[in-house]
């Protein structure tokens, strides 16, 4: 294969990896943003949506389709109400303090980690994709269901952005963001705002589960992966900004895409988060954060 | 406070007499059991200085505890070194790699602190499994009995003996206490206590903060290490589990439950969690299920964990 053809192999697999990195960073940015604590059951929320997606594809044989669009509505659901009842019988005891948070999120990641594998079992669990349209270039043929992935990620972060920049709720959320206190003075329910923040953190990675799970499969261990890779990414971005998160994830996803067809995954993995600790050590901040208030 | 000098002493003496006079009683799992305990302990109480007394939550201690652990498993069974060199060598690797990585680390605060060290961690953990040739990734190292058999001043050390070993244990158990109390009774530790409380005001009050966190993160990384070590060659054994970030929250767990800032208190929740897994693992394979919900319950409902506890409630001159 000559130049051309490679490097719009490695520019196709980069955008997908790139969406697949937004939409796994976007629940965690949001939640970290909105609510400054770092929630490391993220990774065990994906997982959790991989897994309902995979029930209920196997539920109705018929077409795959079908069981797309009911995981598609019921991961989201499930996974929220997972979020729902941390948030309002952990999270909300313990202030938000974003140490205790930090250690009882990690006890979650354990407790959904085990329950996952004596529910679900050992083994990875495949599960076809809605169409298995390819569209075929003069060189080579290329999943049509990646590319949707990618359409559908972008669409995603639309719509998160405009709720948070243009719905009365995403300026309720901003202004909790901003200031808790004042928020409060204000009569803005902060307690209401957080729940329904991390449950719809909870929601949006459970999508990206359903969205993603074709091109992965659902297993009981799957969920560090993500959740390092949201880190990056939030990380990258700096701290809390959406905006950040989405340059960085597509700047990464694009980078790692083309450098991981001459390296071994693990070594792209080994520079990519030591790159990380690095940009973290040099700008705490991260590129796109505003410095800690 | 003079006079708590006696009664502490006592206290920690009497933790350690019991534990000698342990080993004529317990059965041959329970000394195991015991020994485990006892490394594992000096690694949650290099965790506890810098969690409990300093207040910096580390969340990649395992790359300290593995570092101690591969320079033994690969200095023993590749360089040919001797198990006494092997170990001080391992202690100073230990305090170099703590050093590095504590100044990069600390130019970050808070959350991102957290991060980083998991990030480095992580890196530490897959550079394992990359040079899988050296380190044979999760498959793991084992150092054979007789590199274990060495001479040293004159006599013979077998490392397999049961009774040795837990004798070894428990000295390096006493060094590590000792070198706590030292610590954490001194000005010093008064100092890392005063950043853990209020950062700002303790920098206003002259102290250089940046150098106490540092020295902070270079004594409970050479412990880590210095325990890593003595578990490869104590267990003979050295896998790249033993460096995953299961292995960074277990000295937390510990160090919460049994009391975070207390000098016994790692090596109570290590030994009650020990217990715990290993009755929970009777009857279900799903330990990290108690481990989760142990975590979860102590942020609730016992933030102060056991000995601390004990602190509030009894005796308030607890190190």
């Amino acid at each position: 294969m000559s130049f051309f053809p490679h490097l719009l192999l490695a520019v196709l697999e980069g955008a997908v990896a790139a969406a697949t990195l937004a939409l796994t960073a976007l629940g965690l940015s949001l939640v970290f943003g909105v609510m400054r604590v770092v929630n490391v059951a993220h990774g065990e929320f994906y997982m959790l949506g991989a897994m309902v997606a995979w029930w209920l594809s196997q539920l109705v044989p018929a077409h795959p389709l079908l069981g797309f669009l009911l995981a598609l509505i019921g991961a989201p659901l499930a996974v929220g109400a997972v979020a729902f009842a941390t948030e309002r019988l952990v999270l909300r005891r313990i202030g938000y303090d974003p140490e205790a948070t930090i250690v009882a999120t990690i006890g979650l990641m354990f407790l959904i980690q085990q329950l996952a594998l004596s529910v679900f079992g050992a083994d990875a669990k495949p599960v076809n994709a809605p169409f298995t349209y390819r569209i075929v270039f003069p060189w080579f043929g290329y999943s049509g269901y990646k590319l949707f992935v990618v359409a559908a990620s972008a669409v995603l972060l639309l719509c998160v952005w405009w709720v948070m920049s243009r719905t009365r709720f995403g300026l309720i959320m901003r202004v909790t963001q901003f200031d808790r206190e004042t928020a409060t003075a204000f009569g803005i329910p902060v307690g209401r705002v957080y729940s329904a923040v991390f449950v719809a953190g909870a929601a949006i990675v459970a999508i990206a589960a359903v969205l993603l799970v074709p091109i992965q499969q659902a297993h009981y261990l799957m969920g560090l992966d993500p959740l390092l890779m949201s880190f990056i990414v939030v990380i990258i971005g700096g701290l809390g900004s959406l905006k950040g998160s989405v340059i960085a994830a597509l700047a990464i996803g694009l980078l790692g895409g083309i450098v991981s067809v001459f390296f071994s995954p693990t070594f792209a993995a080994i520079i990519a988060t030591l790159l990380v600790a690095f940009i973290l050590v040099i700008r705490p901040q991260g590129f796109f954060g505003a410095p800690a208030r | 406070m003079k006079g708590d000098g006696a009664r502490i002493a006592l206290l920690h003496g009497a933790v350690l007499a019991l534990l000698f006079l342990a080993q004529f009683v317990a059965g041959d799992y329970v000394q195991l059991s015991l020994t485990r305990i006892m490394v594992l302990a000096i690694y949650a109480m290099g965790y506890n200085l810098l969690y409990g007394y300093t207040g910096l939550l580390s969340l990649g201690h395992a790359m300290f505890f593995a570092t101690g652990l591969y320079v033994a498993a690969i200095g023993t069974t590749r360089i040919g070194l001797g198990v006494p060199e092997v170990f001080l060598l391992a202690i100073a690797i230990g305090a170099l790699v703590s050093l590095a990585i504590g100044g990069l680390a600390l130019r970050a605060s808070g959350v991102a602190f957290m991060i980083v060290t998991l990030m480095f961690s992580q890196a530490a953990f897959l550079t394992i499994l990359y040079f899988g040739e050296y380190t044979r990734g999760d498959e793991g190292i084992v150092i054979a009995d007789s590199i274990r058999r060495f001479g040293f001043l004159g006599m013979t050390v077998d490392l397999a003996s049961a009774t040795l070993r837990y004798n070894l244990a428990l000295a390096l158990l006493a060094i590590a206490m000792g070198v706590c109390l030292a610590i954490v009774r001194s000005p010093l530790g008064h100092v890392l206590i005063a950043i853990r409380e209020n950062e700002s005001r303790a920098t206003m009050l002259g102290y250089d903060v940046t150098r106490y966190k540092l020295f902070a993160v270079v004594v409970s990384g050479t412990l880590s290490a210095t325990a890593g070590a003595a578990y490869a060659l104590m267990f003979a054994y050295a896998g790249s589990t033993l460096a995953s970030i299961q292995y960074s929250i277990h000295p937390l767990l510990w160090t919460l439950l049994g009391g975070a800032a207390t000098v016994l208190g790692p090596l109570a929740g290590t030994a009650v969690m020990y217990a715990v897994v290993d009755i929970a693992s009777g009857f279900t394979t799903a330990n990290l299920l108690a481990v989760g919900v142990v975590l979860i319950l102590l942020v609730l409902f016992f933030r102060k964990g056991l000995l601390g506890t004990v602190r509030q409630r009894w005796l308030p001159w607890l190190p």
